[in-house]
């Protein structure tokens, strides 16, 4: 069979599958389709929350971020994974001890204030939307370039697909299909990286594999990574170029970010006990290591792969020098490389008019190649059988079904929650909410899917914006929330709004207004607008405790919930599913 | 209140502080320390294969991260026994 009946055949599939879990698990109250009725096992939580963290982003682009960019895509690895020790240390059980819905609920009922509510669901409203539309983009470049259908078909399709689900299942169905989802993502990222690690090193762990010797006797594959890419102009594969500050704090701001993301702690939510929402960071970490570990492997083998390919193979000489390959014909070129012309996401001008192809990092490049391709490319790169190539089309269009859910029903949340039941109109009745949650997710669909159809240039730039407003306006006036008493309303508000103000400010002059001057020399102490998060968090913690200072007390049943919230023993009762 | 005194409360937060404090220690030293601050250095010696500061950077801190919660859960579910305020 061909690959893309086997990719119908696999899509169709696990599609029905997301259905059918749907249908079995609708929601039928506010607190179903809010936290799942807080009945969700520890380690099924665990599963739901990787797959909702891992977006279409992690499945499709890190893998590639990480082969161009070696040794500095540690800013994404830790950063994206480090953020959960903060979550499960500082944040999860104490939120689960609170026992609301959402993010704003905690810092409105906190911070004794329908002010600080309302920053709260702003900033999660912005933080879900940035990321949303990023994933229908992923549901369409995996439509287009697998099914060969035109992209927007391919984002109305998800958009119907998530749109049965979440209005349908709220956190319930949610949930379960995320388990699922999990399940179809990370078989389909293992099956090929197990496969190129057996072929390259002989080992079937690619995380060791790839500190290991290449079975054709070129020596360590790293070592080999480094020389080619020294030869080629990149600098060594294992050496950082950024600078070390900036390095420190955009893995800070992505840490702390990934720790203020309302669609990720709200996960937390829906676990029985306190206890359980503790266990349950755990697995979610475990399940995220997974593929979080074998990312770099991926990541040095597709190099090699990708530049042997291309260049040509490099030769062992008999007294132990290296010949690397000039190029290869472009008329014999492997068909992947036409295949991905199509997409316009590789390109090849024939500088020196040869006929060859080459790839490198200097004037001799004759190559374009989108870096987005790498995962996706891999196992034709790799010459991986045809049901491989169909899998992992499955897997990231699993991964960015699975974000897109989590993130739809945040938006909806806070709009039926937190902006009607608790702000405008409180006196609707449960069933009203339930609509509006469902008119809201429904809405937020069609946005989605706009922006996917029609994706804003910034959407690379924004993901800055997401991760920085999180790291600087949520998490501080979460952990102040939980660790300190004497932080008021009026500080908490401050705090936020003056963090908030500082990243944007910092982000949108970099780049939007001067993105020509976006460069390290203008940097404030060159900090990239990447990491500017982190210094926008101690802002916010400065002017919130400066602030409280210089104004009054917090009441007293306010201190009481704090009290509250730092034992577990009392969790509101959980019901079974 | 779920505690016998205010002595008791107060105890409890004091220890569930320290047992956090000494993660996040280890959490720091690992990611920042070793995987940013002091990569150059650790990249001078050769682990399994790797350089070991980019080890850390793409592998080890990762795993001591996964090491860090099950930890916390233990001595968290340990401490909420000692002070009778498990659920």
């Amino acid at each position: 069979m061909d690959v893309q009946v086997l990719t119908y055949i696999i899509v169709g599939l696990t599609f029905a599958m997301y259905i059918g879990i749907a249908i079995w698990a609708r929601a039928g109250s506010t607190k179903e389709f809010y936290v799942a009725g807080g009945g969700v096992p520890p380690v099924m939580n665990g599963m739901a929350t990787a797959a909702d963290w891992m977006s279409a982003a992690s499945f499709i682009s890190l893998a590639g971020i990480v082969s161009f960019t070696g040794s500095d895509g540690l800013v994404y690895l830790l950063g994206w994974t480090g953020g959960y020790v903060l979550l499960a240390l500082c944040m999860v059980p104490y939120l689960r001890k609170f026992g609301k819905f959402t993010v704003p609920d905690f810092i409105g009922d906190r911070y004794y204030s329908d002010t600080a509510r309302i920053v709260a669901v702003v900033c999660a409203i912005f933080i879900c939307f940035t990321y949303i539309a990023g994933q229908m983009r992923g549901v369409g470049v995996v439509f287009s370039r697998f099914l060969e259908v035109e992209i927007e078909t391919g984002v109305v399709i998800g958009m119907a697909v998530v749109f049965f689900y979440a209005v349908l299942g709220g956190m319930k169905g949610i949930t379960y299909t995320q388990v699922a989802q999990y399940c179809v993502l990370i078989f389909a990222f293992m099956v090929p990286a197990i496969f190129i690690s057996v072929m390259m090193t002989g080992n079937a762990i690619p995380q060791i594999g790839f500190g290991s010797e290449m079975v054709d006797g070129s020596g360590y594959l790293l070592a080999k990574l480094d020389g080619l890419s020294q030869e080629l102009g990149f600098g060594a594969y294992t050496e950082g170029r950024k600078s070390t500050l900036d390095v420190f704090c955009i893995t800070g701001a992505l840490m702390i970010g990934t720790a203020g993301l309302p669609h990720v702690i709200v996960r937390f939510f829906t676990v029985p006990k306190v206890k359980d929402s503790r266990i349950s960071a755990g697995w979610t970490l475990v399940f995220i290591g997974i593929m979080y570990t074998t990312i770099p492997a991926l990541s040095s083998f597709a190099r090699v792969n990708m530049i042997e390919t291309i260049n040509g193979p490099t030769v062992q000489m008999q007294d132990g020098s290296k010949v690397y390959g000039q190029g290869t014909s472009y008329a014999d070129a492997p068909s992947w490389i036409k295949n991905w012309e199509k997409t316009g996401l590789i390109t090849f001008d024939d500088k020196n008019g040869d006929g060859k192809m080459f790839y490198s990092g200097d004037e001799r490049n004759e190559m374009k190649i989108d870096r987005d391709i790498m995962v996706l490319a891999n196992p034709e790169i790799a010459d991986l059988p045809a049901w491989v190539i169909a899998l992992v089309a499955a897997g990231g269009l699993a991964a960015a079904l699975s974000t897109s859910a989590g993130l739809l029903l945040v938006i909806s949340t806070s709009v039926s929650h937190d902006l009607m039941k608790k702000t405008l109109r409180p006196d609707i009745s449960d069933k009203q909410e339930l609509m509006w949650a469902r008119g809201a997710a429904a809405a937020g669909i069609v946005m989605a899917g706009y922006f996917g159809i029609n994706p804003p240039g910034f959407v690379a730039a924004v993901v800055a914006f997401a991760f920085g407003l999180a790291a600087s306006s949520l998490f501080p006036a979460i952990i102040m929330g939980i660790f300190s008493k004497k932080m008021n309303k009026e500080g908490a508000i401050a705090g936020m709004i003056t963090g908030l103000l500082f990243t944007a400010t910092y982000i949108i002059y970099f780049k939007f207004v001067n993105p020509t001057g976006n460069k390290p020399e203008n940097w404030l102490f060159g900090i990239s607008p990447e990491g500017i998060g982190t210094i926008g968090m101690l802002v916010n913690f400065g002017t919130a405790f400066v602030v409280s200072k210089m104004t009054g007390d917090v009441p007293q049943d306010v201190v009481n919930m704090v009290e509250s919230i730092r034992v577990p023993k009392g969790a509101g009762a959980a019901h079974d599913h | 209140m779920s505690f016998e005194s205010k002595e008791q409360a107060e105890g409890y937060w004091k220890e569930n502080l320290k047992i956090m404090l000494k993660l996040l220690a280890v959490w720091f030293v690992v990611s920042y320390g070793c995987g940013i601050l002091f990569i150059d250095q650790l990249n001078e010696i050769t682990f399994m294969g790797f350089k070991l500061g980019f080890w850390f950077a793409q592998q080890g801190a990762m795993y001591v991260f996964i090491a860090l919660i099950f930890i916390y859960v233990k001595q968290m579910n340990n401490l909420d026994k000692k002070y009778n305020v498990e659920e």
